[in-house]
């Protein structure tokens, strides 16, 4: 589905696309993307980069990927923009119906089905790789990772995107069980911060957020605060 | 599921959503013409391009409100079509969209959207928000995968406050404060990325938008001609076409023309032609009953 990039040369000698003017114009908007989340004691964080390109042009240096699909269920998005975010209107939509249908708050479970019967089942027209997260009282702090091609698989941790490739190494060697909050808030911004630091699609800032059953606590990383590691 | 999202079956495709008002009908493209299309490419006529807006468009959130700016070029591949196109569109009275991508797909989709955002608007008896406007624009763009190729900023102001939007041709949309779209969006970009301030006064602001049009007018070929603006704050809509004539048309400095007299007349002679003229009627007198 996802158009793949056209370009004519032209006089200038520059490459233009089809449909005159520079590459990028054409080049369908993406979420380059690292995006990733934990589960702890109560509830999950959840952390993403901002970064939204168009080709090799930053449509949006500071998107906010972690889009809330319910009052406590939040999911991380990573792919084609227009996909994505048609998703989880629609999931969005049907978690509010259903809630009301079920008289209580929806679980985690619930809304990760959503996602992952509409990735399955249009599998071939979507790009799409997202992580669901959220807090429910039956079963706590969840995390769903809904990749691809449209497979549904609770994890501790999760991550995602094309800058996820890039710290398998770290997570695997740096996440434990049983961490508390503010760890959590840490692993995920170091986490993201290495991913950012090595993948040219990802940047920007880092947003993370916690859920759990009192609310949301959203907070933002910019600029020097971003956790630094060797830079050589 | 239910019917008022129309989850498809297998055979169709994810993007169909039903929507509750008029739309141009849902048949399918309709083939008649490819034959003799075809026939009249291997004679050599070729089919006309499709008029695009090169294009710089730009919108800036302000104190009072939103601005947005645009350019009036329009382009057939390397020649300008319209050397004065108006590419702010009207959506509702507090909401505008600028267009850039295929002129005929901005023009038809914001003229949907209007239409229905107006039914909407008579319905629920209340003034449109413009974050209904941009979710019926993603919603329809999504549906048409990208091929609808319509690159739009939306702006205006509506009892929650002022608001911006991009629309992707794909369907995706951002929510910033401060946005530019089509071939010379980065020039426009560049300029934003400079000077904006956020809560900027109303002159300060226009200026900033002029300068980020001009940029693209400037340095883009795809862009050109003058720059519009269009101001919109609560209760009021300011439509400033054109807000500079950016490129006047050069005057012509001599004449080649020789003077009446230049060449003396010596003899004159004049010969009327033999011209016969018939008249036939043929058929019937018009009936005046």
């Amino acid at each position: 589905m996802a158009a793949v990039l056209n370009s004519v040369k032209s006089f200038g000698g520059n490459s233009m696309s089809v449909n005159g003017g520079p590459d990028f114009m054409d080049a369908p908007v993406t979420t380059g993307t690292s995006i990733m989340a934990v589960e702890f004691d109560g509830g999950v964080v959840i952390g993403a980069d901002s970064r939204t390109t168009s080709g090799s042009y930053i449509a949006n240096r500071v998107t906010d990927k972690l889009t809330p699909v319910h009052d406590r269920i939040f999911c991380c998005r990573s792919g084609s923009a227009a996909d994505t975010q048609a998703i989880a209107d629609i999931v969005s939509y049907h978690t509010s119906f259903h809630s009301i249908e079920v008289g209580e708050p929806p679980l985690v479970r619930t809304a990760a089905n959503l996602f992952k019967d509409l990735c399955y089942r249009h599998r071939e027209d979507l790009t799409a790789g997202i992580i669901v997260a959220g807090w429910d009282k039956r079963k706590g702090g969840q995390v769903y990772s809904v990749p691809l091609g449209g497979m549904l698989v609770r994890q501790a941790v999760a991550i995602g995107g094309s800058g996820s490739t890039y710290v398998y190494g770290y997570v695997d060697s740096h996440f434990k069980e049983g961490m508390t909050k503010e760890e959590c808030f840490q692993f995920c911004a170091n986490t993201l911060a290495l991913a950012m630091f090595r993948d040219g699609s990802s940047g920007g800032v880092i947003r993370l957020a916690a859920i759990n059953e009192d609310g949301i606590e959203r907070k933002v990383i910019t600029g020097d605060d971003i956790p630094k590691f060797w830079e050589g | 599921m239910n019917e008022l999202f129309h989850l498809p079956t297998k055979r169709s495709n994810m993007a169909t959503v039903n929507s509750a008002y008029a739309e141009p009908s849902l048949g399918g493209f309709s083939f008649e013409n490819c034959k003799r299309n075809a026939y009249m490419e291997t004679k050599g006529i070729k089919m006309p391009t499709a008029r695009k807006t090169g294009t710089t468009i730009a919108g800036i959130i302000f104190k009072d409100g939103v601005i947005l700016g645009a350019d009036t070029r329009a382009t057939e591949d390397t020649i300008v079509a319209d050397k004065n196109c108006s590419k702010i569109h009207y959506i509702a009275p507090n909401i505008y969209c600028c267009g850039a991508g295929t002129a005929a797909d901005t023009e038809m989709t914001t003229q949907m959207i209007s239409s229905n955002l107006e039914l909407h608007r008579l319905s629920t008896g209340r003034e449109g928000r413009v974050c209904t406007a941009n979710r019926m624009l993603k919603q329809f763009l999504f549906r048409y995968q990208g091929y609808i190729s319509a690159a739009l900023v939306l702006g205006g102001v509506d009892y929650t406050g002022p608001h911006l939007y991009t629309v992707h041709p794909h369907g995706s949309t951002d929510k910033l404060p401060y946005v530019s779209m089509g071939s010379g969006s980065l020039a426009a970009m560049a300029t934003f990325e400079d000077r904006f301030k956020p809560d900027m006064e109303l002159e300060e602001a226009k200026k900033l938008v002029r300068d980020a049009i001009a940029a693209g007018i400037f340095n883009d070929l795809g862009s050109g001609s003058n720059v519009d603006l269009c101001v919109i704050t609560k209760g009021k809509v300011d439509y400033i076409r054109p807000h500079e004539i950016a490129n006047e048309k050069g005057v012509r400095q001599g004449n080649y023309k020789y003077k009446r007299g230049t060449t003396a007349v010596l003899t004159k002679s004049v010969r009327s032609l033999p011209i016969d003229i018939e008249t036939t009627v043929t058929g019937e007198a018009m009936d005046t009953s």
